[in-house]
């Protein structure tokens, strides 16, 4: 087994300093602005992966041998960078296969160890499906549960959330990061709640690291949810905190040899541990200065969009990360719109819904009209974005926003001045 | 998804973009969907005093197959009689545009849009000769 | 000192030619298969298209294979999701096991099935007496693996699956261990579900599937976004699962090579062993009077702890296992032993070998060399201890 070997990275998808594109390219590969769908694995990473699936593939639990022995030292490297970059202790990280495992794992594991102290569940409508899929498990083995509806900017209010609570609520689940909006909930003051009131607070945080500051020490949180392909790392491999003080007790989903400390069977891919270690060391590190010029890049494409007439932005602007812009173009149909801008990868509504023709379920819960929810396209910028990405991007919108509307019946009423809410339209 | 060809060619160069008057007695329009549904297609068609069509145009707000599906009619409808207009089905539609099984209610509506234009102008004669 | 690796049941080195095919997915291609842009399209492709080599290598259709992130999510999924094919039945697992498909068998109790073991005679072959007779009891769902991990004996899940079938059973077998080391067939082995894992087989850790007969109404583990037709959610892990299927065509490939090559190492490998056995000590060779994997050699030496020869062999160089590397936590002796009516003492014993197609004869020999050494050293110890 050689020990070097070529990272054939192409230059041209995700570079930071590749070629921008002419406005009348449409062959090449298109922009990428889709990082919340998720990001590219950072060379970085890759290089570090690279020795644990060759030379060193030795499965952690083996005892025995050296091969195990390297394999587990860096499993355990790699559990001390994730808490590192959240305010964790090691003991506290319990890895798993992703999110959705995290999420699965954390809201059926508690809900399940403690429902002798009740069997109420509150979450949010807009959370993520992995939580609102979860939860909806749980009522149907007779648990039952409060999807909160937030503010049309995205946001909870905190005293609607107070209210929800009731004797024998049990467990509360937040995402820090909406995925599709952006928005950052106040979890500090969510969880401060739930304290006050003996409740178990789970944050789902896989649109959130890197991206936003996180201390769990300091933070009234019980469980979190990690994943490592929206922060530069592999899929496949995600991690759960599970507080240590007080003591958070999880009943396991997996059974098996009992790996995790019992919390979750199933043999650790290492070289996903190792990818996702170094992602979290690299975002912990470069945070900062990355998110001041996504920012930039962020601004510049709003004040871009914006110049258009009937542009809305979906969620609050301000209690939001800047890697994330969700505009809705009205009159103009978001599959449509998708298929007319090639040009960029950007989704309409979350990636792990666009499948389906429903308009995304996050938008309604905003209030969005149906055509409004329709028209929206997610806009996420990350790490490999430049700023001729972004003036592309602006032209490539504007030009195909003005055809689209040009095609549109309904762009033609509102320009007549017809008032399209008022139309009795034909049910089909 | 992978959209054919021919859809990708009406989607990209539709023909008959636009609107034709709809206080001449010899235009009929169909406006059908809703914004609700994430489809609304309006098809207007001119018609001269042989009962032939001889203008089409439309304008749709929708999927490409949607866009495509109104594109591909009002090429088909000049030179047809209103009662050839008529008896368009949309499975012929579909089966032009190679659509998938989830895009046949594309096909659907611009049949349907085709039909609600037929009405319409077929209202206006009605209402000239019993004027 | 000699760095060989003779432990290939536990994980195998990845295949060179799986780690190109990964590479562009750990790197540019990192798009997320349910994206619709190109990036997402071809994502989707890559996962489609390792679908089709996973399902040819395990005779299904591309159709029948879910992924998952390994093989105990697989035997998981399965065991808590087919249940629900009888509530309140029986769920029937063979006594050898894995935790990943005892353990979830148990959990089931708390919804009222029961768990029981199916016995095995002293060769670790299921008795199918004793499965017919608990099969008159009203069962929800049979268990049985097609290959054991430590003893590496055959079971004949084909006839487990028609008496369970006979009785309107769910049958679901464990084939990790079978898969690209002997000839593989969901359909011929008529089971409902069947799991299969990359990194046994040269490929990533990190993928595995259940291979299900979708008639059957499963339910899922994981919920959310929906992939795998609802019945995994999570993102899809497109380089592991490209790598897994490249890794199950290479399988394919090489399989009847592997077989060849593995049988005559572990043939040397065993006829030394008795040699050393009949000079210094009584050895006793699990499972060597029935169908066997080619590759597998599970022993114990009277009066030799394997925890230590395992390590007294890691300390020249040699990966051998004493267990199950998933229960190598446990010092209790192996319950796979245990079940086979194996006495205590000798089960502590037990060290396994297994083979893999790269290992080579004179490797075998330089190991029976140093294991002869060690064994004579380990018994002057134990003879001053005594």
């Amino acid at each position: 087994m050689s020990a070097t070997i070529e990272m054939p990275i192409k230059k041209d998808l995700f570079d930071v300093n590749g070629l921008a594109k002419s406005l009348h390219d449409e062959s090449g590969p298109p922009v990428y602005l889709d990082y919340s769908a998720t990001t590219p694995v950072d060379p970085r990473v890759a290089a570090m992966m690279i020795p644990y699936i060759t030379e060193h593939f030795g499965n952690p639990a083996s005892r025995s041998h050296p091969y195990g022995w390297t394999a587990e030292k860096a499993v355990e490297n790699a559990r001390e960078e994730v808490a590192k970059l959240v305010g964790a202790d090691p003991r506290e990280i319990v890895w798993t296969s992703g999110a959705t495992e995290s999420n699965n794992l954390a809201i059926k594991g508690a809900a399940n160890f403690y429902s002798g102290k009740g069997k109420h569940i509150i979450t949010v409508a807009t959370e993520h499906k992995a939580v609102i899929d979860a939860v909806r498990e749980l009522e149907r083995v007779g648990f039952t549960a409060t999807y909160l509806e937030p503010e049309p900017n995205g946001l909870i209010d905190l005293a609607k959330f107070k209210a929800a609570i009731q004797p024998d609520t049990v467990l509360a689940s937040v995402m820090l990061v909406n995925n599709e909006i952006g928005v950052i909930q106040d979890i500090t003051a969510i969880g401060n709640i739930c304290r006050e009131n003996n409740v178990i607070f789970h944050v789902d945080a896989a649109q959130a690291t890197g991206k936003v500051h996180i201390d769990l020490e300091k933070l009234p949180v019980d469980l979190m949810s990690f994943c490592a392909h929206k922060t530069y790392g592999p899929k496949g491999i995600g991690a759960l905190y599970v507080r240590r003080k007080p003591r958070i007790r999880i009943e396991a989903q997996m059974h098996g040899g009992g790996h995790e400390r019992g919390m979750r069977s199933g043999t650790l891919a290492t070289h996903q541990i190792v990818g996702m270690g170094e992602a979290f060391r690299i975002a912990r590190e470069e945070m900062d200065v990355e998110n001041a010029r996504i920012r930039k890049l962020r601004d510049k494409l709003l004040h871009g969009l914006q110049d258009m007439e009937e542009v809305y932005v979906n969620g609050d602007l301000e209690q939001r990360v800047p890697h994330n812009l969700n505009i809705s173009f009205n009159y103009v149909e978001g599959e449509s719109l998708i298929m007319a801008v090639k040009g960029i990868a950007v989704s309409s509504g979350s990636a792990c819904t666009s499948a389906s023709l429903e308009p995304s379920y996050v938008l309604r819960a905003l209030g969005r009209s149906d055509e409004l929810a329709h028209s929206s396209i997610r806009f996420s910028i990350g790490r490999f974005t430049t700023e001729d990405d972004v003036d592309y991007t602006i032209e490539l919108m504007k030009s195909k926003i003005d055809k689209l509307r040009e095609l549109s019946p309904l762009w033609e009423m509102f320009k007549d001045g017809i008032d399209i809410s008022k139309v009795q339209w034909a049910a089909h | 998804m992978a959209y054919s060809d021919k859809v990708l060619d009406h989607y990209e160069n539709p023909r008959n973009v636009g609107t034709l008057d709809k206080n001449d007695p010899n235009v009929g329009t169909g406006m059908v969907g809703a914004p609700a549904c994430g489809d609304v297609m309006k098809l207007m068609i001119k018609v001269n005093d042989s009962g032939i069509i001889e203008d089409a145009k439309f304008k749709t707000y929708g999927c490409g197959s949607a866009i495509a599906s109104s594109s591909l009619v009002t090429e088909w409808l000049k030179g047809k009689t209103i009662d050839e207009a008529y008896a368009i089905k949309n499975s012929a539609i579909a089966e032009e545009l190679a659509l998938p099984p989830v895009k046949i209610h594309c096909s659907v509506l611009a049949e349907d849009a085709i039909k609600a234009a037929v009405a319409d102008i077929k209202a206006k004669q009605l209402a000239k000769e019993t004027a | 000192m000699a760095n060989v690796y003779f432990d290939n049941n536990a994980t195998t080195a990845l295949d060179s030619r799986v780690l190109e095919s990964m590479l562009p997915w750990l790197s540019s291609q990192s798009g997320n298969p349910t994206s619709r842009h190109v990036y997402g399209r071809s994502a989707r492709d890559a996962v489609e298209h390792a679908r089709v080599q996973v399902a040819e290598a395990c005779g299904a259709y591309s159709s029948q294979v879910v992924f998952t992130a390994n093989g105990t999510e697989a035997n998981n999924f399965a065991i808590k999701g087919m249940a629900g094919n009888l509530p309140s039945a029986q769920i029937l697992t063979s006594a050898i096991e894995h935790p990943c498909v005892t353990r979830p068998a148990l959990m089931m109790q708390q919804f009222g099935y029961s768990s029981k073991p199916i016995a095995v005679d002293s060769s670790g072959k299921l008795s199918l007496e004793n499965l017919q007779q608990q099969l008159t009891l009203p069962t929800s769902l049979v268990s049985v693996m097609l290959a054991n991990n430590e003893t590496g004996v055959i079971q004949e899940v084909a006839i487990v699956a028609e008496l369970a079938r006979a009785v309107g059973a769910f049958i679901h077998t464990d084939a990790v261990q079978g898969l690209g080391k002997i000839p593989l067939s969901f359909t011929d082995l008529n089971v409902h579900a069947m799991t299969v894992s990359s990194h046994k087989i040269h490929g990533p850790q990190g993928a595995a599937a259940l291979i299900l007969d979708k008639r059957v109404d499963i339910q899922p583990l994981l919920h959310g976004g929906g992939q795998e037709k609802g019945l995994r959610s999570g993102t899809e892990n497109v380089a592991a699962i490209v790598g897994f299927g490249v890794a199950c065509e290479l399988a394919v490939a090489n399989r009847i090579h592997y077989a060849s090559h593995t049988q005559l190492l572990r043939d040397q490998f065993e006829q030394g062993l008795v040699d050393i056995g009949s000079i210094k000590s009584s050895v006793m060779i699990f499972g060597n009077k029935v169908a066997r994997l080619p590759n597998t050699s599970f022993f114990a030496m009277n009066g030799i702890e394997g925890e230590t020869l395992v390590m007294a062999l890691d300390r020249k160089g040699y990966a051998v296992a004493s267990g199950s590397a998933c229960s190598s936590d446990s010092t209790e002796p192996s319950n796979v032993l245990l079940a086979m009516g194996i006495d205590k003492d000798l089960a502590r014993g037990a060290v396994r070998v297994s083979f893999d197609a790269t290992n080579t004869p004179a490797q075998v020999n330089d190991f029976l060399v140093t294991l002869n050494n060690e064994v004579k050293r380990l018994k002057e110890l134990t003879a001053i201890a005594a």
